[in-house]
């Protein structure tokens, strides 16, 4: 499923918005998650599961290609945990 | 944060009324779980991918007894970040220090 396939399902749910209303707000939705994250505070929904920013520290890695090898910079990286609702959800045989 | 807040930036963002913001929302989310519980991988353009992987049986072993057991067959979620998403995430917070070298980032839409 894409954004766009998305926001035609939630636009079918919902009377009364135009699938251009449902696009700004589910554009929202993902924005606002981005937004606070990126301010370093973590974001956790009931059922769904949790965003946070794990720390990747500094290493040493390797061109693959030549084997010349490189220092790769610590970073942050955005991480998702499923919650126990979802993780249920998916595990169910179907 | 947290699902409310969640709805809260969307009814300040669009100015639709809180109590459809957050139905919304819900709406929204649960339609990525019902996705994902399908099976159906969930692809969100600028966000990231969220990836349902099936897992095969393996042997685990119980870290307080040593006593090995079986660890069933499974299907679990993984979320991919775009690369936008993680540029993002650490533009912000080189931003700060200043020393943030202007990367030409235009997100193709």
């Amino acid at each position: 499923m894409t954004k766009a396939e998305l926001i035609e399902r939630v636009s079918e749910k919902i009377q009364g918005l135009t699938k251009r209303q449902t696009e700004v707000i589910v554009n929202s939705v993902f924005n606002s998650i981005k937004e606070s994250l990126a301010k370093g505070n973590k974001i956790e929904i009931r059922g769904f599961g949790s965003f946070r920013i794990r720390q990747r520290r500094q290493r040493d890695g390797r061109n693959p290609k030549t084997g010349i090898s490189v220092s790769v910079p610590a970073k942050r990286v955005p991480f998702f945990k499923a919650g126990k609702e979802l993780k249920e959800m998916v595990d169910k045989k179907v | 944060m947290r699902k409310m807040d969640l709805a809260n930036e969307v009814f300040e963002k669009t100015g639709i009324s809180k109590k459809e913001a957050s139905d919304i929302v819900e709406i929204i989310l649960n339609t990525v779980k019902e996705t994902l519980h399908a099976g159906e991988i969930v692809k969100i353009a600028g966000f990231g991918n969220f990836v349902v992987r099936s897992k095969k049986l393996r042997k685990g072993r119980n870290p307080k007894t040593g006593e090995e057991i079986d660890i069933a067959p499974r299907r679990v979620i993984t979320f991919r970040p775009s690369q936008v998403f993680k540029s993002y995430v650490n533009q912000t917070a080189v931003s700060g220090t200043q020393e943030g070298s202007s990367q030409s980032q235009s997100p193709a839409a």
